[in-house]
């Protein structure tokens, strides 16, 4: 390993700017549509491309994985909250992990 | 102080769910060689998910710090949009040096729960937001690294659901109010697929997939289906 407080510095300072230098510059409203809109499905699609299909991966069996995505899914769908849906998710796939086969 | 005690109500699910996550950060940290107070400085400095089990991976191997800022850009830079989106949405007393002190927590989760807000965000109510998730983390983050031997392995390896839980459980509220959002959402996914398993596509890394797909759909989704103003505040008109 090399020094460990270098690497700290790196990590720190990459993410520091990536974080606040946007958000210190637009300072205005932008009012241009098409940039709004496009802004306004950022959050959406970022998370949607983050979950599929990594979460299929997330325990190191699909089948396990599956079947949290589905449970998952359907509490989301009913409006749980964040908190149910990632321990119900989890408590899932551990239980079917337990299952023999 | 209203706002502040609100925001501190609406980031509980999220430090609840990011003491999970960060629990195995904590552990991978530790397995990696790092001792628990250098896992705790990582979670400190960075308050990211990916960026720093990206980050612990690169350090055991010793790999260069010009390899550590590359990788750092590549799969937070999704960041830079949020904090776009953001500022666009923040009072207007949310100003530089708070936005310089602030700013560093945007997170995946803290972003998407900010941004479904009614109306407005201000610097309390986002200061109020990031308590428990940071404390969530950093206690995680500590207890994984102690502790993490302690844990039987399938209940650490379920725990891996818990962060894309909660990414499902902020997405699909809004997909089932709102059509347009769902049908991006799936355009997302769809190409999220597409360059994870076509040959020559998954070449291309993690972190400049996800910004691909967002961009490409949130366009798409912009020039078809433009949000009316204030629309974004008030889904539910739809």
């Amino acid at each position: 390993m090399n020094n460990f407080w270098i690497y700290m510095l790196v990590m720190f300072g990459v993410t520091y700017l990536i974080r606040v230098l946007p958000f210190v510059i637009f300072q205005k409203k932008i009012e241009n549509k098409f940039v709004r809109s496009f802004l306004a499905y950022i959050p959406y699609t970022v998370l949607g491309a983050m979950t599929f299909p990594a979460v299929f991966y997330a325990t190191g069996s699909v089948l396990t994985a599956s079947a949290g995505v589905i449970v998952a899914l359907v509490l989301a769908y009913r409006g749980k909250g964040l908190f149910e849906v990632a321990i119900f998710a989890s408590l899932t796939a551990f239980l079917v992990a337990l299952l023999p086969f | 102080m209203d706002e502040f005690k609100q925001g501190i109500k609406d980031g509980g699910a999220i430090g609840i769910g990011y003491f999970s996550v960060s629990f195995t950060f904590g552990i991978a940290a530790v397995a990696s060689g790092l001792d628990w107070w250098q896992a705790l400085v990582v979670s400190v400095m960075n308050v990211t998910s990916a960026g720093q089990f990206a980050g612990i991976t690169i350090m055991s191997a010793a790999g260069s710090y010009i390899e550590m800022a590359i990788s750092q850009f590549i799969i937070n830079l999704r960041y830079a949009l949020m904090s776009i989106s953001l500022s666009q949405k923040v009072t207007r007393e949310f100003h530089t040096p708070k936005k310089m002190l602030l700013g560093f927590c945007v997170t995946d989760e803290i972003f998407a729960v900010a941004m479904s807000r009614e109306g407005e965000v201000s610097s309390k109510y986002f200061a109020g937001l990031i308590v428990l998730p940071i404390l969530g983390w950093h206690l995680g983050t500590v207890s994984g690294a102690i502790l993490g031997d302690v844990l039987p392995n399938n209940i650490v390896s379920a725990l891996g659901l818990a962060i894309y839980g909660m990414f499902i459980a902020i997405v699909v509220p809004v997909t089932k109010k709102n059509r347009n959002v769902l049908l991006i959402v799936l355009l997302a996914v769809a190409l999220s697929f597409c360059l994870y398993y076509l040959p020559g596509l998954n070449q291309i890394s993690g972190g400049f997939a996800i910004i691909i797909c967002a961009v490409i759909a949130s366009a798409i989704g912009a020039w078809l289906f433009p949000v009316k103003e204030e629309a974004e505040e008030e889904e539910t008109h739809e």
